[in-house]
């Protein structure tokens, strides 16, 4: 049984190594992510959102919604760990 | 939990340790638009802080510093501060969580404006994440069978 | 991207996420995957996302670790199977 796990695991690991023949090479310019919003956001973020820092203004400005979700998702995991766990007295 | 074996090596480096990583969680909050970091990771700094006291003293401790019910109503505020900035957006006529056209009630130019309201969504984030690691800790570390409210 | 640096870190990444899987006690566990994260994020800077990096070091590192070490001692110090 363990051998058939082993051999599963492998099939798998090869199945994504084979995977990622196909992407593009680390920091390639000309590759699709970096050719169409990357440069906008890079280019823009200054003069628009005065943040230096890309990944912020990406994240808090320009994905807002996104975030919002994120932060929900944290408040919804606490809320239900209170109510399943808590005993009220 | 179990109970608390006291230790003076431990507690003198929590409490000489404690100020410093709180300290350091807000500059994380603060200074996300210039360095990395930003509402979620000073966020969970500040909540390992709360952790580390739980750990190092017993429950009461950290309870009498930080209430349950205050830090049941932090996990909300954070999410309210989320949505109250952009239903702020939305009242001054612009779309939901453009936060540009705050420029009308605060005083910067749009593109400051933006950087301020960003600011302001990262705090509610640091908020949330805070008070909700401290109640998941406190409410599996103890099977949810802590006492009430001190005194 | 230093490629030496970059198999060393990776050799280590496997070899503590091996460890960390076969260890029969779970506290030992719980920090070889603190040490893991912490490898990762090392990882995630050196590739040059260093706000990847910092998530993973204050997450993975940091509170994950003491959520693990903090639930431990509500079950048993070591595994079963």
């Amino acid at each position: 049984m363990k051998f058939f796990a082993f051999i599963v695991v492998l099939f798998t690991g090869a199945l994504l190594i084979y995977g990622t023949v196909d992407m593009p090479d680390w920091g390639d310019p000309g590759s699709a992510p970096n050719s169409h919003v990357s440069p906008r956001y890079i280019e823009k973020t200054l003069e628009e959102t005065a943040t230096p820092n890309a990944v912020t203004s990406v994240l808090a400005d320009y994905r807002g919604y996104d975030t919002l979700g994120e932060t929900t998702v944290i408040f919804t995991a606490g809320v239900v760990c209170i109510m399943l766990l808590r005993r009220f007295r | 939990m179990k109970e608390r074996y006291p230790d003076v090596t431990i507690e003198t480096v929590c409490r000489l340790l404690i100020p410093p990583i709180q300290l350091f969680g807000l500059y994380v909050i603060a200074h996300g638009h210039y360095s990395p970091g930003g509402g979620f990771q000073g966020g969970c700094i500040l909540g390992a802080s709360f952790i580390m006291m739980f750990i190092a003293y017993d429950i009461g401790e950290v309870k009498r510093r930080m209430r349950e019910k205050l830090n049941t109503i932090l996990c909300a505020t954070g999410v309210l501060i989320y949505a109250g900035i952009g239903i702020l957006c939305l009242v001054l006529g612009a779309n939901y969580l453009d936060y540009g056209i705050l420029h009308q009630i605060l005083p910067a130019y749009p593109a400051k404006a933006r950087a301020l309201g960003t600011f302001g969504i990262e705090i509610g984030v640091g908020i949330t994440v805070m008070s909700v690691m401290i109640s998941i800790f406190l409410n599996i570390g103890t099977a949810g069978e802590h006492e009430g409210e001190p005194e | 991207m230093i490629w030496q640096l970059d198999i060393m870190f990776l050799v280590l990444v496997v070899i503590s996420a091996i460890a960390s899987v076969n260890v029969k006690d779970l506290l030992s566990s719980a920090i070889l995957l603190g040490a893991y994260s912490f490898l990762m994020c090392l990882l995630w800077i050196e590739m040059g996302a260093v706000d990847v990096a910092f998530t993973e070091a204050a997450v993975g590192a940091g509170i994950s670790t003491a959520f693990f070490i903090g639930f431990i001692f509500q079950t048993t110090r070591r595994t079963k199977d």
